[in-house]
């Protein structure tokens, strides 16, 4: 079946699409870890970032004081500066001042290595997108319910834990998908910090083999299919949490 | 709006003159007829490869790669109009192009030249091999296996060092990301070119590192044109004016004007192709 595959791409190549990644075990292999990394850091941007944006709406849902400003803050500071102007911030100059350890030649290394800043740059990035995203949901849901569940004896914060977050919740998803589509994309940026994505062993191989062309359509349909992806399983979390009137449906 | 007026008439202006200006030139695809048309030859050169090419304090470039570049627009009678390329664009820029010639010091090797056409005689060579810090003591190349070292992104030699000696490379877009790396001790070592890291040797920054590996895959660099134009009047022309640098010693006098310890391949070239009949 591989070499089935093999004698394909050779075919094609032949035919003038070089696809090296189909034919040369080296170039398959670090294309193969590439799209394994821009999964990772997509699944974990993901989770951290809606972590984030649903702490920060907490506090800006429940109070008013220092802590709201801090997320204030933060979402101001994090969406008005461009990512890669943050990557290239955490890496080189954060990453400057953090703990040093010593390889085993006596050298030192940094504890911070380049995906651990990936991850934490773009879970940022997104997470303040996300605390608006969850944050204008909460503001859709009608003052009257809080009331009404204040007056059933809920505490404020009960209140908004079980009626107004979720509640919420649902009319955030399409901003949500919005938000997470663009991480998926944003996942590229990681390139300028030389965390091996996509982008990065793409870039690789097509240096080594000069078959731009193919792969930046490989690439484009790779990320077609990865936004595809988070989209429908996004699609599938919002049709499950299905409440009739709350969210477009 | 009287404003947007005007610019709409000075853009259509332009355009218009840019159409005339095309037809003007019926020279096809003779990279020659429109240098010579237009006098100006637009040649893709890097900025941070010291001392081949690479901007001078007031932002100009410089280095023996512009010098080529000056020469070959003093032969053409043309303005030279350097375009900025790194190692990952320049054969799109050249391809696509937007420059006439590429000297950016890209070695020639089987897979370039199916997508530009290289000039031969060759202008210089050289190979690849390690910057370390003195405190790291090798000797041999299977030591540094599974080591994380420094690289720039599309230079030729990144797949068979990774491919030959299993290093684990870390590779940024250009040399100043490389050095902020290496300095916090997120790689070991610099995978470079030999001459490149002969010449950081010479300066007193680098004082602490050294090359003690010995030199792979040493290889020839090539100026480039279009393949289109390869064996046509441009690519001709070309190569006769590298052949006479050789002849004339030019390219060792502009290695050591730059500052370059002289190459073995340039003494080797000049001694081929040199004169018969001049006076020792």
């Amino acid at each position: 079946m591989l070499e089935l595959f093999r004698q394909f791409a050779l075919e094609l190549k032949a035919s003038g699409i070089n696809l090296t990644i189909l034919y040369d075990a080296f170039d398959f292999e670090r294309f193969v870890s590439g799209l394994a990394t821009t999964c990772a850091l997509v699944v974990l941007c993901t989770f951290f970032s809606i972590l984030i944006g649903a702490a920060g709406a907490t506090v800006l849902g429940l109070s008013r004081g220092p802590a709201a400003m801090l997320v204030c803050a933060y979402v101001a500071l994090i969406r008005n500066t461009p990512l890669l102007v943050q990557m290239y911030f955490f890496y080189f100059a954060v990453g400057s001042l953090m703990p040093v350890g010593q390889n085993a030649i006596g050298l030192p290394v940094p504890m911070i290595g380049n995906f651990t800043w990936a991850v934490i740059a773009l879970s940022l990035y997104a997470g303040a997108f996300n605390v608006e995203t969850f944050r204008s949901g909460i503001g859709a849901v009608h003052g009257s319910y809080e009331e009404a569940a204040l007056a059933l004896g809920y505490s404020r914060f009960k209140a908004f834990r079980y009626v107004v977050a979720p509640l919420g919740l649902r009319f955030s998803f399409a901003s949500l998908a919005n938000n997470l589509v663009d991480l998926t994309k944003a996942t590229t940026v990681a390139y300028a910090i030389g965390v091996a994505e996509l982008l990065y062993v793409s870039n690789q191989i097509w240096s080594d083999s000069l078959n731009t062309f193919e792969m930046m359509n490989v690439m484009l349909a790779i990320y077609l299919l990865l936004t595809g992806i988070v989209v429908w399983i996004i699609g599938r979390a919002q049709r499950a949490m299905r409440l009739p009137g709350f969210g477009v449906n | 709006m009287k404003a947007l007026k005007t610019f709409a008439f000075g853009l259509a202006l332009g355009l218009g003159a840019a159409v005339a200006r095309a037809e003007t030139l019926d020279c096809g695809d003779d990279t020659l007829c429109k240098i010579e048309a237009t006098k100006v030859l637009k040649v893709g050169t890097k900025d941070d490869y010291k001392p081949w090419s690479y901007r001078a304090a007031d932002g100009s470039f410089a280095g023996m790669e512009v010098d080529l570049a000056n020469a070959l627009g003093q032969l053409l009678g043309a303005k030279v109009e350097i375009v900025k390329v790194n190692s990952a664009n320049r054969f799109e820029f050249l391809a696509q192009g937007q420059i006439d010639i590429m000297i950016a010091s890209a070695t020639d090797t089987a897979e370039r030249r199916q997508v530009v056409g290289f000039v031969h005689p060759n202008y210089y060579s050289s190979g690849y091999n390690i910057l370390l810090p003195k405190k790291v003591k090798a000797t041999k190349w299977d030591e540094m296996t599974g080591q994380t070292i420094c690289a720039i992104q599309g230079a030729w030699y990144n797949k068979p060092a990774q491919e030959k000696f299993k290093l684990e490379l870390l590779a940024f877009a250009g040399t100043a990301e490389v050095e902020s790396a290496l300095q916090q001790g997120r790689c070991i070592g610099v995978l470079s070119d030999d001459n490149l890291i002969n010449v950081q040797l010479a300066d007193p920054k680098w004082a602490d590192y050294y090359m003690p590996l010995p030199t792979q895959d040493d290889a020839p660099w090539g100026i480039a044109v279009r393949k289109a134009d390869l064996d046509k009047p441009w690519g001709v022309l070309v190569a006769g004016a590298i052949a006479n640098w050789h002849r004339s010693g030019k390219l060792l006098e502009l290695e050591k004007a730059n500052g370059i310890a002289e190459s073995a391949y340039l003494r080797k070239m000049h001694e081929a192709l040199k004169d018969h009949l001049a006076t020792q």
